[in-house]
């Protein structure tokens, strides 16, 4: 079998169903795998050795009983640290909530639970989940498993790290501007943002609420579909949660791309994408035509502002989100000789420079004689985004482009200038705001050896077709994952 | 050219008390940042309605149940500081 | 100069839903600190509300009953501002897409009927409860809070009317008229003792004749009709006397003390009003269909306006119209009438005696055997003349004491008319002759003294002589 923790779901799935592997024996190549790399990498905030011990032992018994909750079962995975976990610490990435213990379980997370799967810890991301590189990080950033000079990309680091050094057999993280995609792509991993409501929203700590989505990080497209099956569906605790019937994500996982639309985005293409990057998505580009594909041009026009667009939205909405934390009802409170006085000590303590950033931006395009210029504005853009997506579907299936203008960079490369750091999520932005679903799956590595992600974007409920060429396109890049022997070695 | 904020202003609004060097600081990087985020105000929007909601959804409301609080030893034990079953806090300057 | 009042009052009335607006939370009243709370009203990281479809009903049913105009979509707006007992320090409320728009109400004081305009009533949720402690328990003075957010989540409506009030007394029976509306349409309490409704009032003055509003000063914490009738008396006393020493009003808010009677400035807030709206990205809109609409409509109970008007129909006055409804005593008046009983008589013994005895022994009306039948009962024996009218007020009592039907207090209490003309005859010739001068005096035409031979012969028939037939009986034997 070689080494367990290189296993995909699937493949564990049959293992431990064959009896050839145990859940706890499972758990302990991927604990085992944690403990070699996890010095020099810093995927996790938490390991939570007793619980997942616990979920393990209690799989084994379900096997044993001859009781199947699904192909989750037995399953270690990563959840990101912005998800609330009952009875674990959860921190977001932030001092003003280090040692918070939620007394409850994310839906997300429940739902993980309820399949069985085995909770391994808390991944490491940017602050509050904003930032592209993780460095954000008030307890440190994650180092990249392909280069450890180089970051993991964000904000989702530590769960697309995780799954690439194969100290998780998958992971859940979250996706707002590209947080899931881009790390995914840095990180030479599967990442997918669903639409808009398909997965609750439930204990999710708020950044951006109209654009934040809980997704799945695997080593393959079918794991990636796998664990987006168990945490999809309606949620009554959120009320923007989608309740229709959640589409049939697999159907045609192996249908191949014969006669499949496929628009490439001009503007996210072209100017300031990395030669290297380009190359590789051309040539998987042609891969695809040559698999049967239609292949033309789409162009996003306003999707030149949707940066800017998200640069008002984002940081208006998470303003408002990051007030509740204020010293006043957990959280950790620096004193005052008046409440006034407290709750400023606290948040100025507690939130590190990129969040204070972008709350005070938010704040200030919200207030009085500003909202119409810019947050007004903001979402009269987001409408026009939202109308070229739309227009852009009456003649393609999926559009695709780069997941991120470039590979992973240095640790420290962006630090200095916000806006440079920004532009990463160029790309992922426009989908975020249409909320419509996207994928990032690794097609090749760069001269240096740095993963590069290939960005498949559907209409919303569109997982299927999005699935289908994602599987295509995994197929034709046979791209090799990192493997647990190699990483850290 | 970067955008001229108030940022004692914006930053009293948004109850985080920074230190003057950080006033100055912040106030220069979102001054740049606006400039930027500003070029949403290049596309003409006069008749497009503004998007709150990707999803095309309404009336997601619950029944009028009662379903269990948390107990009060976990509402309390999250706290910073507590007096009789009460959360505690400094005095208010303002009313 | 004479000047005019202008005002406005802004009322938030608690809905008495079982649970919280958006969480499963009880509302009850009165639980000890902080039991009634989940990761959604205290503000946890990673919680989301979701609405209270209740809630949405009873607003909705608010605004008919005001005649409003019901949006078809409406959606939530935060409204952010930090304060440490609003758990995520920004209070989901409703901006510039209320639920209701446009209603009115009309409000009567002292039979002169005005119309008063609503101008929006919309959905938002309520704050916990701080306390403060330490100093003489007055926010300025305290060294310390103490915070329970049990309260915070409960459904609240906020109403807000036109600047139409024109007087003190208008804006009481406006907002008395509010209270009884929510109160029949059981959508809440309304216990100003309780909270469950809150009101302040915005007061500006202006010369009397001109159109131009003057400088508004907010009025707030006034805890009962009384005292928003009082805080509003003072404030125009002050105003007054302010312009006409020529000096500008302040525009400010202002705090009622009620024991001082007197109103104070409070500290003014510098960024109090920049509450940075937006739609609330949490909650999705609301479609409010004509069926919907409609459904609540046609479900709407009987509005007091509208009982009113029926009692006046029946032959009562408009302010004893206004007193059987306002006191819970319209079903007891409809069931006497029904019964038989003559509406004027029984809503006068209504509004009067039982009401004043109900305010002696401090109880309700629901704690008394009082029903419409012995109402229509007592009627019939002072109409068939068995019980003079001032007699019916001791049986009244009886009844209402439990002591039994009105006949039978009637008899109990010896009450009943004297009907035996041959027993009231010997009363009335031995009035006569004890009082000789007076009965000369009546044999002369002298009407006056009648009355005083009257009174004799009630005291010496101990009241139970019919005093038609006594005073007949007078003037012929006389």
């Amino acid at each position: 079998m070689g080494v367990p923790a290189d296993l995909t779901i699937r493949s564990a799935g049959e293992a431990l169903r064959s009896g050839e592997l145990t859940a706890a024996q499972l758990l302990e190549s991927v604990l085992n795998q944690a403990a070699r790399t996890e010095a020099e990498l810093h995927a996790y905030l938490t390991i939570d050795h007793d619980g997942a011990r616990t979920a393990a032992a209690a799989a084994d018994a379900a096997f044993e009983k001859g009781e199947d909750l699904g192909p989750l079962q037995g399953i270690p995975i990563g959840v990101k640290d912005n998800m609330v976990t009952d009875g674990v610490e959860t921190t977001a990435g932030s001092q003003v909530l280090a040692g918070y213990v939620p007394p409850y379980d994310a839906t997300a997370v429940a739902k993980l639970r309820s399949a069985g799967a085995v909770i391994v810890g808390k991944t490491n991301l940017d602050e509050f989940a904003m930032g592209s590189s993780t460095e954000n990080s008030s307890f440190g950033p994650t180092r990249n498993p392909w280069d450890t000079e180089r970051v993991p990309g964000g904000s989702s680091g530590g769960s697309a790290a995780s799954v690439a050094a194969r100290s998780a057999i998958a992971a859940i993280g979250s996706d707002t501007g590209g947080s899931i995609r881009q790390p995914a792509a840095l990180c030479g991993v599967v990442g997918m943002k669903p639409t808009y409501g398909l997965v609750s929203r439930y204990g999710l700590i708020a950044f951006a609420s109209s654009l934040d989505q809980i997704g799945p990080f695997g080593v393959t497209v079918d794991d990636t579909v796998t664990v987006l099956e168990a945490i999809a569906g309606h949620d009554p605790m959120d009320a923007t949660s989608f309740n229709g019937p959640v589409p049939a994500f697999r159907t045609d996982l192996d249908r191949g791309v014969e006669d499949v639309r496929i628009g490439v985005v001009p503007e996210l293409s072209g100017e300031g994408i990395d030669p290297d990057v380009r190359q590789a998505f051309e040539r998987t580009v042609d891969a695809l035509q040559g698999a049967g594909a239609v292949i033309s041009e789409v162009s996003l026009p306003s999707s030149s502002y949707a940066l800017s667009c998200y640069y008002l939205i984002a940081p208006a909405e998470c303003s408002a989100n990051l007030a509740r934390f204020d010293g006043v009802r957990y959280g950790n409170r620096v004193d005052g000789s008046t409440v006034e006085e407290m709750m400023g000590r606290t948040r100025r303590a507690g939130l590190g420079p990129e969040v204070t950033r972008r709350v005070l931006l938010g704040t200030y395009a919200l207030s009085a004689g500003y909202y119409d210029a810019f947050y007004g504005q903001a979402q009269r853009v987001r409408t026009l985004v939202a109308r070229d997506f739309a227009t852009a579907y009456e003649s393609v299936d999926v559009l695709i482009s780069p997941t991120s203008p470039t590979t992973a960079f240095e640790l420290g490369a962006r630090t200095q200038d916000p806006l440079s750091m920004y532009m990463s999520d160029v790309c992922t932005i426009p989908s975020n705001l249409a909320g419509e679903p996207s994928i990032s799956v690794p097609i090749a590595t760069d001269g240096s050896r740095l993963p590069i992600g290939f960005q498949i974007m559907a209409p919303a409920l569109g997982e299927q077709m999005l699935f289908r060429v994602a599987s295509a396109v995994e197929h034709l890049a046979g791209f090799e994952a990192l493997s647990a022997e190699k990483v850290g070695a | 050219m970067p955008i001229d904020i108030d940022i004692a202003y914006v930053a009293r609004l948004a109850r985080i008390d920074l230190s003057p060097e950080e006033l100055v600081r912040f106030g220069g990087q979102l001054g740049v940042i606006l400039e930027h985020a500003a070029k949403v105000q290049e596309l003409p929007t006069d008749d497009i309605p503004p998007t709150s909601h990707p999803l095309a959804m309404v009336n997601a409301f619950r029944a009028d149940e009662v379903r269990p609080s948390l107990d009060r030893s976990v509402v309390l034990g999250q706290a910073p500081a507590t007096e009789d079953g009460y959360i505690r806090v400094p005095p208010a300057l303002e009313t | 100069m004479s000047y005019e009042a202008v005002i406005g009052i802004e009322t938030h009335v608690e809905l008495k839903t079982r649970s919280k607006m958006f969480c499963g939370c009880s509302t009850e009243f009165g639980g000890e600190p902080n039991t009634h709370t989940c990761p959604v009203c205290l503000g946890l990281p990673g919680a989301l509300p979701v609405p209270n479809r209740q809630a949405i009903d009873w607003i909705i049913e608010i605004g008919l009953a005001l005649n409003s105009t019901i949006a078809e979509w409406s959606v939530f707006h935060r409204k952010n501002y930090f304060y440490a007992d609003m758990p995520k320090n920004y209070q989901i409320s409703q901006f510039d897409i209320p639920i209701c728009t446009n209603g009115h109400l009309v409000v009567d004081v002292e039979g002169e009927q005005s119309r008063i305009g609503v101008t929006r009533v919309h959905m938002e949720e309520d704050t916990g409860k701080s306390t403060h402690m330490g100093g003489d328990g007055r926010i300025q003075s305290a060294d310390y809070t103490l915070l329970d957010f049990n309260r915070a989540g409960v459904p609240l409506v906020e109403i807000v009317s036109e600047p139409d009030l024109r007087s003190p007394a208008q804006a009481r029976a406006y907002v008395q008229e509010l209270r009884d509306i929510v109160a029949a349409l059981g959508v809440s309490d309304a216990k100003l003792e309780e909270g469950s409704m809150r009101f302040d009032a915005n007061i500006s003055l202006r010369p009397a004749g001109d159109d131009e509003f003057g400088v508004k000063v907010e009025v707030k914490n006034m805890n009962s009709f009384r005292s928003l009738e009082r805080a509003l008396t003072f404030e125009i006393e002050r105003q007054t006397k302010a312009l006409e020493a020529g000096d500008a009003v302040a525009q400010e808010t202002r705090h009622w003390d009620e024991a001082a009677g007197v109103t104070h400035s409070m500290r003014s807030k510098e960024e109090s009003s920049d509450y940075r709206y937006f739609t609330e990205p949490d909650l999705v809109p609301m479609e409010i269909s004509a069926e919907w609409r409609d459904r609540i409509k046609a479900a709407l109970p009987e509005l007091p306006a509208q009982q009113r008007a029926r009692y006046v129909e029946m032959g009562v006055d408009s302010v004893t119209a206004t007193t059987l409804v306002d006191g819970g005593l319209g079903k007891l008046f409809e069931d006497a009438v029904a019964a038989g009983g003559s509406a004027r008589t029984v809503s006068i013994w209504l509004t009067g005696e039982v009401t004043a005895y109900l305010r002696r022994e401090e109880i309700e009306i629901g704690d008394t055997p009082l029903t419409g039948a012995a109402l229509a009962e007592l009627s019939g024996l002072v109409d068939a003349g068995e019980v003079s009218s001032s007699a019916a007020k001791p049986v009244l009592e009886g009844v209402l004491a439990g002591e039994g039907s009105p006949k039978e207090v009637a008899v109990a209490r010896d009450l009943v008319q004297m009907k035996d003309t041959e027993a009231l005859g010997a009363i009335v010739d031995s009035v006569l002759a004890d009082h000789p001068d007076e009965a000369a005096r009546l044999r002369d035409g002298d009407m006056k003294v009648v009355g005083y031979l009257m009174g004799q012969v009630m005291k010496a028939s101990r009241g139970k002589a019919d005093p038609k037939l006594a005073n007949t009986m007078l003037r012929e034997r006389a």
